[in-house]
């Protein structure tokens, strides 16, 4: 499965990997949904550093559509909330 | 899952033509693959290169073989007239030997050459490719790029739509306004008219103006009746007149309605 971290670039993970993500990102949402910033911060944090961690990077050369999509690491809960709103990262 | 990743994924995804993710920008991965291209036709033309050297060191090399080949035969000849046939002999052997060589690598030097021509030949037609690559890529690039700019200017627009909905409303506001108006000057005209309602104006009739006209509007009629039937008892020689003349005018009344049908035709 292949994740980018937006403004940072791909990396490659094992399926296996995913279940455990998947909680920390369940988690993301939770924050997001209820506004608890602190807590954003906290788990995007977390997150990053476990896709980093268990994913190997894909070169900047390599042309592969990501599977699933992460935030920038600078990213504000204000800014994800407007990505995931109904009208997506550009409206219309 | 439903998380934040599969759901940015999926609006990527959804959005993939007009997210414009700096990383997934065409245009990038165009410029990409024509610098692959590039770097096949350089070892394909480096190919052509190492074919050719290989070539000309077969070409020395028979030369030399050549040379030592006419050597001996000279050596043989000059042998044999000084009665040492021997000597003759064992010179002519080895040339013998050296022919082999000769002929072995003349093999060699045609493959080589045919190795040659096919390369170049790859060589150039890849070339084509890329050249003709590298003008649809700008095109695509240009494609894109004014793509993008459409997209800014929809954003634009949809921005502005909204407030020519604004006016579309007001519009259509006045537009029941004045039909609503409309309609109760009528009912107020037909109300009027019955009666019902007074006309403060002092426009409308009381009801014995109202009976004072209509027996004045009957004698109109009778008077009406009256001149008619006169014209007819006395008007049949007046209408066959009428219908004289219009024979005569006939041929000129004619002619306006020909025009257009000639016009069509």
């Amino acid at each position: 499965m292949i994740v980018r971290i937006m403004g940072e670039g791909q990396a490659k993970l094992a399926d296996s990997h995913i279940a455990e993500l998947n909680k920390l990102d369940d988690e993301l949402l939770a924050e997001m949904e209820t506004g608890d910033e602190e807590g954003f911060r906290r788990t995007l944090g977390a997150l990053l550093d476990a896709v980093r961690r268990l994913g190997e990077p894909l070169p900047d050369d390599s042309l592969e559509p990501s599977e699933l999509i992460l935030p920038s690491p600078d990213a504000t809960l204000e800014e994800v909330r407007a990505m995931l709103s109904d009208d997506g990262l550009i409206p219309g | 899952m439903s998380g934040v990743m599969k759901r940015m994924g999926m609006i990527f995804r959804a959005k993939a033509n007009k997210a414009l993710d700096r990383a997934e920008d065409p245009r990038e991965t165009l410029d990409y693959s024509y610098q692959k291209q590039l770097e096949l036709l350089q070892k394909v033309r480096r190919g052509v290169a190492d074919v050719a050297t290989s070539r000309k060191r077969l070409e020395l090399q028979l030369n030399q073989l050549q040379g030592q080949s006419s050597k001996l035969e000279d050596q043989g000849r000059k042998a044999l007239a000084l009665g040492r046939e021997d000597l003759a002999r064992e010179a002519l052997s080895r040339r013998a030997a050296l022919q082999q060589q000769v002929t072995d690598l003349e093999t060699q030097h045609q493959t080589l050459q045919g190795e040659e021509e096919k390369l170049t030949l790859a060589a150039q037609r890849l070339q084509a490719k890329v050249d003709a690559f590298r003008t649809k890529k700008e095109t695509i690039k240009a494609t894109y790029t004014a793509a993008q700019a459409q997209t800014r200017i929809g954003e634009a627009f949809s921005g502005i739509s909204e407030e020519m909905g604004d006016v579309g409303m007001a519009i259509q506001r006045a537009e029941d306004k004045t039909a609503q108006l409309q309609a109760r000057a009528g009912a107020i005209d037909e109300l009027l008219a019955s009666g019902a309602l007074d006309d403060s104006s002092g426009l409308a009739k009381d009801d014995i103006q109202s009976e004072l006209d209509r027996l004045s509007g009957g004698t109109d009629v009778e008077l009406e009746l009256q001149r008619m039937k006169q014209e007819l008892a006395g008007g049949s020689s007046a209408s066959q007149q009428a219908i004289e003349g219009g024979q005569g005018q006939q041929p000129q009344q004619a002619q306006p309605t020909d025009t257009p049908r000639f016009d069509k035709q």
